[in-house]
């Protein structure tokens, strides 16, 4: 029962956040927001009983694509200064 | 687990959504990132089963009776190949934007469009 | 207008497709006679205890092999669309320049502890090379001017990528097949060193995926 109200919880917020990242105009925001999708999910992962699944979802899903996701704004950015 | 099931075809409607409506190139990879985790979350829950434990036999779970006492460990490998591989696709779809901005300072999809029909 | 017409009739278009599968999806009682064999045979054939490392590791074992490939060339891909750049950036913080110093071989140790458990405790490969690369994140954050040697990067990553290889082949030559756990003896169920070669598998796909993952953060960094 308490692992039903977890994943509605988790989900709702989830979802709201898919719909926030898709909305902001700050790109900087919205891939954070994008990133705490996969943090949650990790979560969810654990619930259902995949602990592999959600370590990798936890390092990959919310570490390493949001750091790349920065990097490549960061190059985009700094191409706007060099002119 | 139903309600799972639910939220991951939800998040994968959003993605396509996103992929579909913005015209800003790094948002469209922010869709399909969207995407990519609704999906997982649908093959995971596909193979969920109801009151058992993770793959792993330790002393938690009675090795004679484990077929009866553990989830699918079919899906949960699948989904571990398949979120390493969406990281290396997402890093390629955005240097692939980063050297596009170099030939055309835009970011917006308007901007690319070679073919006229 | 139109367009966002037409993105709405794709959306419901979707949903009509996927509302039928959702509605009348049966959740199963039981596991289904493969996934039974596999959790059977990981504690019969192989003596490991995470099932999903012996699913990944030997009875898909080619997928995985596959996979590897598929992040190689996404390495290769990325390295060749971004050259490398010039530019000085303002230092980072003392803080975090003295913390990353003492905590890079902290981390370092736990990835190559997550890759080396992976018979036994959730984890792996991938995970652990995830973790090792994050390590290298860090150097890369405290001091921005730093330059990476590629050369040993690319040792380690093309080595750890042939010696798979050949533990696969080794498998061909003693006719017990590819990729197999079974050309070492299997030990004992539950200890650290059991489950054949799988440990080893492991932790040269922890290597692997460690390496390209780090050339792939380096790439986008840009010097």
């Amino acid at each position: 029962m308490i692992s039903v109200i977890m994943i509605v919880v988790l989900g709702v917020i989830m979802i709201v956040a898919g719909i926030i990242a898709l909305h902001l105009k700050n790109l900087l925001a919205a891939i954070i927001t994008a990133g705490t999708i996969s943090l949650l999910a990790s979560v969810i992962y654990l619930i259902l009983g995949s602990p592999d699944v959600a370590m990798t979802e936890a390092s990959i899903g919310s570490g390493l694509t949001t750091i790349i996701f920065l990097y490549a704004l960061n190059k985009v950015q700094k191409e706007d200064k060099n002119d | 687990m139903i309600f799972t099931l639910i939220l991951g075809f939800v998040l994968l409607l959003i993605g396509i959504y996103g992929m579909l409506s913005q015209r800003n190139l790094i948002k469209i990879i922010i869709g399909f990132s969207i995407a990519d985790t609704g999906i997982h979350i649908i093959i995971v829950s596909i193979g969920y089963l109801r009151n058992r434990t993770a793959p792993i036999l330790n002393s938690a779970v009675d090795i004679s009776k484990a077929v009866q006492q553990v989830v699918d460990p079919i899906p949960s490998a699948l989904v571990l190949t398949a979120i390493v591989i969406g990281l290396a696709v997402t890093a390629l779809m955005l240097s692939f934007v980063v050297e596009l901005y170099k030939k055309r300072k835009s970011l917006s999809i308007d901007d690319y469009q070679e073919l006229k029909w | 207008m139109i367009k966002k017409t037409l993105v709405l009739i794709a959306i419901v278009g979707l949903l009509m497709v996927f509302w039928p599968l959702m509605s009348n999806f049966e959740f199963s009682q039981n596991l289904s006679e493969l996934a039974s064999n596999y959790v059977r045979g990981s504690v019969n054939e192989l003596n490991t205890q995470n099932v999903v490392t012996s699913v990944i590791v030997t009875y898909r074992g080619l997928d995985t092999l596959g996979e590897v490939t598929v992040l190689f060339l996404a390495t290769v891909g990325i390295g060749f669309l971004l050259g490398k750049r010039k530019g000085k950036k303002r230092p980072a913080s003392e803080l975090l320049q003295t913390t990353s110093s003492f905590l890079f071989a902290l981390i370092v140790l736990f990835g190559v502890y997550i890759f080396t458990h992976g018979h036994l405790t959730p984890g792996g490969g991938f995970q652990g090379g995830v973790v090792i690369a994050t390590a290298f994140l860090l150097l890369m954050l405290s001091d921005v001017n730093m330059k990476f040697n590629h050369t040993i990067l690319q040792i380690v990553e093309s080595f750890s990528g042939a010696f798979y290889i050949v533990i696969g082949i080794v498998g061909l030559v003693l006719t017990i097949g590819f990729l197999s756990a079974e050309i070492i003896p299997l030990g004992e169920f539950g200890k650290l060193i059991s489950a054949g070669a799988i440990p080893i598998i492991y932790s040269f796909i922890g290597l692997k995926v460690g390496s390209e993952l780090t050339n792939i953060i380096d790439t986008m960094r840009g010097e």
